[in-house]
């Protein structure tokens, strides 16, 4: 009994693990066989050793919170934008007559085909970055909000009437619980979306952040820097990935394909 | 509201139109406080927009509905509709579902209700475990906690099998017999109507076609002839629309003999 719980144990949580381990080991070894340079892949080793330089510099929280702060509070501005705006549209058919084509055309545009116009607007402050991480993240979370509320079954909303729910209480206890696995989609589109344009304009013009890093050494070579740079967005989008999915085994308990998950 | 008493229903010269489409005619019915109506037709007669108007749900192009004398408009706060499909909210749990819209200290009593229905031990599930027939017992329970004056039924039972309807239909008269709440049951199930229902009103055409009092005893038997012999007069008199003064003359026969 308790033998066949450990080799269970070992299938669900080791077994993913070794093949990431299989080519890290790999890796390393081919870089010190002289099989691969340094300079197109630094061993592993080297990359925790550049990665721990610049923990001890202290230059490497700097960078970090620089670029979470770009990504929250862009996520912030363009997240309840959308929302907002999806909510209107869906529950107030004259608000969308007035204000979803627009949306929908503003939506065509690739936003970081806007970057030349955003750094003569702002230069390459903050507000750059902040505004295109808005942009980037308002129309996913817009397009399935608006998606949710339109789907949330009628009868439901007809018999909180019946049973004498007021509109803020139907809002509450209907419309948003209805909307609220088609948002949570839409959250992690806009999470995905919002570490992607966050490399983009960092890499194209930015003084500080991650992706500065990661430009600062390409032109010293340092490419266990670059690689490190490279690990991190990768760390972050994975973390934001499994807040997303937290959130929904939270609020979608009561939905049978989100059980168990 | 008031506890125990339902609600006087009467429908005056109502009549309903959706676009070109006149579904209700001349509908006439007066529903005494604590009856039991059945509304029987076939499929698309505008039975359900009977109910609906009864609920406020929808307004009659003309004529009017009273409730106690006083005319309806809006929603009718006196009634609780039961649906055909449960209508329970998936993301909250049973006890939460039945405790809807209700302000205060509800929790017991829903439990009480929940008794009531037989799924007192099922308040902390998600209605997504139950089967049809709970659900719908959860859905009874969600209308009748707020002792409505009035019940409006559309249909509830039309989607559960044959075994579970029963069961079904036993609560429902149980719980009307205590509580004697005025009743308005849509059904296209004969059997069901005579089961339960004072009267039979048989809309056609968009007109009352049949006012029947069932004048047999509660709890009402299936095997029984006298019941047979009623379902089977109602049968033929929505299924032949040409002969119609046979078949009345028939009903009135069958009325006589149940009399002796």
């Amino acid at each position: 009994m308790k033998e066949s719980k450990k080799v269970k144990w070992i299938h669900e949580k080791v077994v993913p693990w070794g093949l990431p381990i299989v080519l890290l080991v790999a890796w390393q070894g081919a870089v010190e066989a002289g099989w691969l340079s340094s300079r197109v892949l630094p061993a592993p080793t080297d990359v925790v050793a550049a990665a721990w330089d610049l923990l001890e510099k202290g230059e490497l929280w700097q960078h970090l919170s620089i670029s979470f702060g770009r990504a929250l509070i862009g996520f912030a501005i363009g997240g309840s934008l959308g929302f907002v705006l999806g909510l209107l549209n869906g529950v107030f058919r004259p608000a969308e007559r007035l204000l979803d084509t627009s949306i929908q055309m503003i939506r065509n545009i690739p936003h970081l085909a806007m970057i030349p116009l955003v750094i003569l607007w702002f230069g390459i402050g903050e507000e750059a970055k902040v505004f295109l991480v808005a942009i980037g993240v308002l129309f996913p979370i817009y397009v399935n909000t608006l998606h949710g509320i339109r789907n949330v079954d009628a009868g439901l909303l007809e018999m909180g009437r019946v049973y004498g729910l007021r509109p803020w209480q139907l809002f509450w206890r209907i419309w948003l619980p209805g909307a609220l696995s088609s948002i949570l989609v839409g959250l992690r589109y806009a999470l995905g979306i919002m570490w992607l344009t966050l490399i983009v304009a960092e890499t194209i013009a930015a003084d500080r952040g991650i992706g500065y890093l990661a430009m600062n050494a390409r032109e010293f070579m340092q490419t266990d820097v670059v690689v490190f740079s490279i690990l991190l967005y990768a760390l972050f989008g994975k973390l934001a990935d499994s807040i997303a999915r937290f959130l929904e085994k939270r609020w979608l308990r009561w939905n049978v394909n989100y059980q168990n998950r | 509201m008031e506890t125990g008493r339902g609600a006087e229903l009467v429908f005056v010269q109502v009549a309903k139109q959706f676009g070109d489409q006149q579904v209700l005619r001349r509908i006439d019915l007066t529903v005494k406080p604590g009856e039991f109506i059945a509304i029987i037709g076939r499929s698309g007669c505008g039975k359900s927009t009977l109910l609906r108007l009864a609920a406020g749900l929808e307004t009659p192009t003309s004529g009017m509905i009273q409730l106690d004398g006083q005319l309806l408009h809006g929603l009718n706060t006196a009634a609780r509709v039961m649906f055909q499909d449960a209508r329970l909210l998936p993301w909250r749990r049973v006890i939460d579902n039945v405790g809807l819209g209700l302000k205060g200290d509800w929790k017991e009593q829903a439990i009480t209700v929940l008794e009531q229905v037989g799924l007192a031990d099922r308040a902390k599930d998600w209605p997504s475990v139950l089967s049809g027939g709970q659900r719908q017992r959860v859905a009874l329970a969600r209308a009748l906690i707020s002792r409505p004056q009035l019940l409006l039924l559309d249909e509830p039972l039309g989607a559960l099998d044959a075994l579970t309807r029963i069961e079904m239909q036993r609560l429902i008269e149980r719980l009307w017999r205590e509580q004697r709440f005025t009743a308005l049951l849509v059904t296209h199930d004969v059997d069901e109507a005579v089961m339960l229902a004072d009267r039979v009103v048989l809309i056609e055409d968009g007109e009352c076609a049949l006012d029947l009092p069932v004048r047999l005893p509660r709890p009402r038997q299936r095997g029984d002839a006298a019941f047979a012999d009623l379902v089977d007069t109602i049968l033929r008199r929505i299924l032949s629309t040409e002969s119609d003064e046979k078949v009345i003359a028939a009903s009135s026969m069958s009325e006589k003999r149940r009399a002796l």
